[in-house]
């Protein structure tokens, strides 16, 4: 099956006092059509810059992107975006938020009114259809988000800490629901996020990222989102193996972050 | 050193002008302190005293707890033309409420002349004090016996009057007899003695200057009375002022006012935009924008009158130019002040550039632009006042200035209440099409 490929990325900024920055060194990566993908790393490896990649914001200096044996060279309704937050259009209803992608194609309002109501009530917002989205608290926010990107029918959905701005009941609950959305439209989802738990519960697949360059530094295959699925996230966060591996994790990002201290301490 | 003298001076009278309006202003605060005292009392006596506010205890620099007290607002309105009513006379006030008056009616006082050879005499003189607007007769005294005559004299009032009353006197000053006293008192050359309806004072050469008391209640020609605004509002309504009425007058300086914010916005928001959204625009527009927003549109009006005459053409280029640069800078900045977020969110979900403009970077500025068209609106409506102070035939400034130049006060109090009301009105209707129209204003 078709699906993204990474190939080669390499992204260097030339900064104004004639240094660079290497932001992406050779990243590459293989993804299938269905595929969820979540990326950890300390701040600055270069996460960000790769989704941005990815949506095609930024071309890279080396390397490109293919989806669906096309190469990506800039913006595509194909590639859904999440962002953290604030991306919502203020001056639009809930209804007039999600049905955004559909007007955008001229969609013909009967077919549209049929997808907006069938994503609000899969985000369970039904009953605020009507609201100014500035009424809603932010994991109602966030979920208009999800809906807004998913009424655009995306290959691929980027998700740049989609929860990270949320208190912590309302990301768990946030959690269930990106796995929900993920197993019933099984479309492929890359996930950027800062929770190592959330990476965890998130990612069928895993990669840390290490800084300067950034790059790849482990890639794990794990079983929790799936598990995840069927049952309570907190009766998956009680697995062994899933203790285990996020300590490992962590040691990992730990590490990492100490050798930048230590690096900007002797500099 | 001379300009620093010179500065030095006016500031000093300057600050001795307004130390003349100390007492007035203190009193002022004063009363409003005092309603402030009884308020508080009575809202003690009616409000359950476990409200979720009287349970603060910390409202003293609670940003949140400080409220514009309506009881405030309306006392401070109310005092206002309580006190304008009390020191002009106004008859709408119970009289017991007016600042004392003038004097008006007639007075009389009795100076005493001495002779050469010690021997004084007495006369009266009668003074009758009117209204400036009626002019009665001299009234007739008998000249009595003695040496000294009786003399009668009529005087304005707020004015006052140099009488020489020894000239019709058996002996004055030319056979060395002297006014050597008012009412009983010692008077002499420089010095002033009060009487019962005012004052008297001579002068170097020995005349005695009558000056009835004027009251602290104002002058018609520096401050009319209320009602005295209110029937010029119905007569230059009715009969019109300078061969225009009022609603023409006021309606020209509306219709100068829309047009030229119209047009200033309908050049300015485009030319925003594209500052916002090309380099090559801000760059070309930058340097000229900057440089003519701190120049005030009234510094140009001379220039306007130069260039297209004191007709309509002149007045509207002058306040399109005034709203342009204005509507321009809101603009940029509006389109500017959209989220990366927002334009990336959209072109993933398709839009192309047109709809990412018409959807998005629109409606993202439109709080800055209304903000723009406030600040547009008020310096408009400012600056169409002064362009008609300097050269109009008609419109409410053309009325103040011209009313001035006759002295008639009520006539520009009017002006300045109506443009006044005019300007709030103004202001009060953009704010509410700004709740209608942007109602995610500072929500984003």
């Amino acid at each position: 099956m078709p699906g993204l490929i990474i190939d080669r990325l390499s992204m260097r900024f030339d900064l104004p006092n004639g240094s660079s920055v290497q932001a992406l060194k050779d990243v590459s990566l293989n993804l299938e059509a269905g595929e969820l993908l979540s990326v950890l790393g300390p701040s600055g490896c270069g996460k960000t810059t790769l989704l941005n990649i990815v949506a095609g914001f930024l071309a890279p200096t080396e390397g490109q992107i293919v989806l669906n044996n096309k190469k990506v060279s800039g913006p595509g309704p194909e590639r859904g975006m999440v962002f953290q937050q604030g991306a919502l259009f203020e001056w639009m209803s809930v209804r007039e938020n999600v049905g955004f992608g559909p007007s955008m194609k001229k969609m013909p309002k009967a077919e549209k009114a049929q997808i907006v109501d069938h994503l609000l009530d899969v985000v369970g917002l039904q009953d605020f259809k009507d609201k100014a989205v500035y009424e809603l608290s932010g994991g109602m926010q966030q979920r208009v988000a999800l809906a807004r990107c998913l009424a655009n029918e995306p290959d691929v959905i980027l998700m740049d800490e989609p929860l990270g701005a949320l208190d912590a009941l309302t990301r768990e609950k946030m959690q269930g629901l990106v796995l929900k959305l993920w197993k019933e439209t099984g479309k492929t989802i890359i996930l950027i996020t800062h929770s190592v738990e959330e990476a965890l519960l998130l990612g069928e697949r895993l990669i840390v990222m290490a800084p300067r360059p950034g790059r790849i530094h482990t890639e794990y295959r794990l079983p929790f989102a799936e598990m995840g699925v069927g049952q309570d996230l907190r009766e998956v966060k009680k697995h062994p193996k899933f203790g285990e591996v996020r300590e490992e994790i962590l040691g990992m990002i730990w590490d990492m972050e100490e050798e930048i201290m230590g690096r900007t301490e002797s500099a | 050193m001379g300009l620093l003298g010179d500065l030095w001076g006016e500031l000093v009278i300057v600050l001795v002008t307004l130390a003349g309006a100390i007492p007035y202003i203190i009193g002022y605060v004063l009363l409003i302190l005092l309603m402030m005292f009884i308020w508080s009392g009575i809202k003690r006596l009616l409000t359950p005293k476990h409200d979720y506010a009287s349970l603060k205890t910390v409202t003293f620099g609670d940003e949140s707890a400080v409220t514009s007290n309506t009881v405030a607002s309306v006392v401070s309105i109310i005092l206002i033309f309580v006190l304008w009513g009390a020191f002009t006379g106004s008859k709408l006030l119970p009289s017991f409420m007016h600042a004392p008056a003038a004097f008006e009616g007639e007075g009389t006082f009795t100076y005493t002349i001495t002779t050469p050879a010690g021997e004084t005499d007495d006369a009266t003189v009668t003074v009758i004090v009117h209204p400036a607007s009626t002019n009665p007769a001299v009234p007739e005294v008998e000249p009595g016996e003695g040496i000294a005559k009786n003399d009668a004299t009529t005087i304005a009032s707020y004015r006052s009057e140099l009488l020489r009353v020894d000239r019709n006197d058996e002996m004055g000053r030319d056979e060395e007899t002297f006014i050597t006293a008012v009412d009983g008192q010692p008077i002499a050359p420089g010095v002033g003695v009060p009487v019962s309806f005012g004052r008297v004072v001579m002068s170097d050469k020995g005349t005695l200057n009558i000056v009835p008391d004027t009251g602290i209640q104002m002058e018609a020609i520096w401050l009319p009375s209320p009602e005295a605004v209110w029937s010029r509002v119905t007569e230059i309504a009715t009969v019109g002022y300078r061969n225009f009425t009022l609603a023409e007058h006021l309606g020209y300086s509306l219709f100068r006012v829309i047009v030229g914010f119209l047009l200033g916005a309908l050049v300015g928001i485009p030319l925003g935009y594209a500052m916002g959204l090309s380099n090559w625009f801000r760059g070309w527009f930058d340097p000229i924008v900057e440089f003519m927003r701190p120049v005030p549109p009234l510094a140009l009006i001379p220039l306007v009158i130069i260039w297209f005459g004191i007709g309509e053409v002149g007045k509207i280029i002058l306040l399109f130019l005034a709203a342009l640069w204005i509507m321009a800078i809101a603009a940029r900045s509006g389109v500017s002040g959209v989220r990366i977020s927002k334009i990336h969110a959209a072109y993933s979900l398709g839009a192309s550039k047109w709809q990412i403009m018409r959807h998005v970077i629109i409606p993202n500025s439109l709080p800055e632009i209304f903000t723009g068209a406030r600040v547009a609106m008020g310096v408009c409506w400012g600056t169409v006042v002064a362009a008609e102070l300097v050269a109009a035939q008609k419109g409410g400034g053309m009325m103040i200035s011209v009313a001035a130049d006759f002295q008639q006060t009520d006539i520009v109090l009017m002006g300045i209440i109506l443009i006044g009301i005019i300007g709030f009105t103004i202001d009060m209707m953009m704010r509410q099409a700004e709740k209608w129209l942007v109602p995610w204003k500072g929500k984003g």
